[in-house]
């Protein structure tokens, strides 16, 4: 996905002279070398400095530049999380904050370095738009709104590399603010976004050889959500399940609940989430979902 | 004009101009703060000198009136100097400011962007000089000949973020970049040179990380002016401007009270009064 991002920014900057990034001490690698090489002004390494990453972003986009900070998602969000709110938030300047390694794909580094609660903290801010792309085609298109955007701020969270491509069967391409449709079916929708929609189409998969009609969707964008998707969604399933790689409050889970309340959805309603706890393991990706109820074998034994 | 000893030329200020203003601007400071509690008044005093002489000597104009350079008040709890400046302007109304801090009014305590004449928003210490670095840049890539003007207190110096700027600054060799400090030597709550005697000397940590430093009498016009029209352009400028807290009326000066209060009627009158007399 890094790579992903890396080439379509390389590719957005070859166009347009306004798209800068800023990094802290971390390169997004693959093409970025290229854009390094050939637009070495308009690549800023801060060093080991992540509220001066989001000042000059600031500085940056109030002189009219589009640009990019960029560094792992705890540092990006966490650290200069003040920055975030009032330099980009507040005074609602276009720069993407890109937090690779988000939710806990960093699954040997530790909770330091875990960013579990990250959709909750950038959703909190006014005016912050959150883009979660499931797989690298998905990331092209979310980078590709990002460099082309004016609105506002956009929290992208991007996971790291190697992974698998979930979408080149989509049913639906990536709209901007709308849930995507990767398959459709009548019985059961699973609603998640991110890398773990890998889980939700492993679950999909399982629950189609027991006879039931599956949709998948990938809810790319997190904030502004598309509450009327879900709402049909809601509406037009028997049950919906909802996988999110993010602590249980202020995610998709708990919002999508809300949005059942408000319409009074007749459908049952189930959601898992990483666990309101610090992990402690060390293991794959895989492992650290597996240890908070992320498997395919814990959902199916509720959800089937 | 005058040719120094190096045989540069420079332009003097019109020292009785810039004096006249400053009184002017301390008493309008004084009038708005009869209108409501809590704002700032000996932040905005200590640093009227700085600012006056930014838009009115150091700025260029440019066409139809906006320059191409960039003022950004980092120290945003001062704002009511920048306000008073921009009104004389004529960015702002006196309408603005009679509506200062009041349902209906735009103008807060602290600046806000998209306002006339501000850059961006600050009042949270430690964002300014972030965002100065970031315009700089931004300018010298784009090839404009725009400086950024930076104003930040003594006191948001402490804060880490302004030192990952300080760091960063000359490193990416933004020599148009101009700092000054407002060094009052009184935060909120006590004085810097009893309370963090560390934070000096001031200078010295800005010229070890890559700075051309000045320090100055903070209200000496012609000195302020000076600092920036000598400076060899080489590397971000810091002028540290040695300052007092509430300068220009005798209760107020060095006293920390006035870091939040507001005068009393009694207190406007003498104020007032002592203002009057020294621009007689």
């Amino acid at each position: 996905m890094r790579k992903a991002f890396s080439e379509t920014l390389y590719e957005c900057a070859k166009a347009d002279s306004e798209i800068f990034i800023v990094v802290a001490d971390i390169s997004p690698a693959g093409a970025m070398v290229k854009f390094q090489t050939e637009y070495p002004k308009r690549f800023i390494d801060v060093g080991v400095a992540e509220q001066v990453m989001i000042g000059i972003a600031a500085g940056l986009a109030l002189k009219g530049c589009k640009p990019f900070a960029y560094t792992i998602a705890t540092f990006a969000l966490y650290r200069a999380f003040e920055m975030v709110r009032d330099d980009l938030g507040y005074q609602n300047l276009p720069v993407t904050v890109v937090g690779i390694g988000a939710g806990v794909t960093y699954s040997v580094l530790g909770g330091t370095h875990q960013a579990m609660e990250d959709i909750a903290i950038a959703g909190a801010i006014p005016n912050m738009q959150i883009l979660a792309p499931c797989d690298p085609l998905e990331c092209i298109d979310a980078t590709r709104y990002c460099a082309t955007q004016q609105k506002g701020p956009i929290y992208l969270r991007v996971a790291k590399t190697g992974e698998p491509t979930l979408t080149e069967n989509a049913i639906e391409p990536f709209i901007f603010g709308k849930l995507r449709y990767l398959r459709r079916g009548t019985d059961v929708c699973v609603l998640s976004y991110g890398v773990v929609v890998k889980l939700a189409i492993q679950v999909a998969d399982r629950l189609q050889t027991e006879g039931k009609s599956v949709s998948v969707v990938s809810c790319h964008t997190i904030k502004p959500l598309d509450r009327g998707g879900i709402e049909v969604a809601l509406r037009n399933h028997h049950q919906v399940i909802v996988i999110e790689e993010h602590v249980p409050q202020g995610g998709l889970a708990p919002q999508t609940k809300q949005i059942a309340w408000d319409t009074d959805a007749q459908c049952v309603l189930h959601t898992f989430t990483l666990r309101d706890e610090f992990i402690h393991n060390y293991g794959t990706h895989d492992d650290l979902l597996a240890a908070h109820g992320l498997s395919i074998e814990h959902i199916m034994k509720i959800v089937s | 004009m005058v040719v120094d000893t190096l045989g540069s030329t420079r332009i003097l200020i019109d020292i009785t101009a810039a004096k006249r203003r400053c009184n002017k601007f301390r008493r309008r400071i004084l009038e708005v703060s009869q209108q409501v509690q809590a704002l700032h008044i000996g932040s905005a005093y200590s640093c009227v000198e700085i600012v006056d002489c930014i838009y009115f000597e150091l700025m260029q104009s440019g066409i139809g009136g906006s320059s191409p350079d960039t003022f950004l008040l980092s120290k945003g709890h001062g704002c009511l100097i920048q306000y008073v400046v921009l009104e004389e302007l004529g960015v702002l109304a006196r309408r603005d400011l009679d509506l200062y801090c009041t349902p209906g009014g735009r103008l807060g305590v602290h600046p806000d962007y998209g306002n006339p004449g501000i850059t961006a928003s600050t009042g949270a210490l430690g964002h300014g000089l972030s965002m100065s670095v970031g315009m700089a840049y931004a300018e010298k890539v784009k090839g404009g000949k725009g400086l950024v003007y930076c104003v930040l207190s003594d006191g948001e110096v402490q804060e880490g973020s302004t030192w990952e700027a300080t760091m960063i600054a000359s490193s990416l060799g933004v020599n148009n970049l101009i700092a000054f400090i407002d060094n009052n030597d009184l935060q909120a709550l006590a004085r810097i040179s009893v309370s963090l005697p560390s934070f000096y000397p001031v200078a010295d940590k800005y010229s070890a990380f890559g700075w051309e430093v000045v320090e100055v009498d903070g209200h000496d016009s012609e000195a302020i002016y000076n600092a920036v029209a000598s400076r060899r352009g080489e590397r971000p400028l810091m002028v540290v401007c040695k300052t007092v807290k509430g300068k220009g009326v005798s209760f107020m000066e060095n006293e920390p009270i006035w870091h939040y209060r507001s005068p009393s009627p009694v207190e406007y009158q003498q104020a007032l009064r002592e203002l009057e007399k020294a621009q007689a």
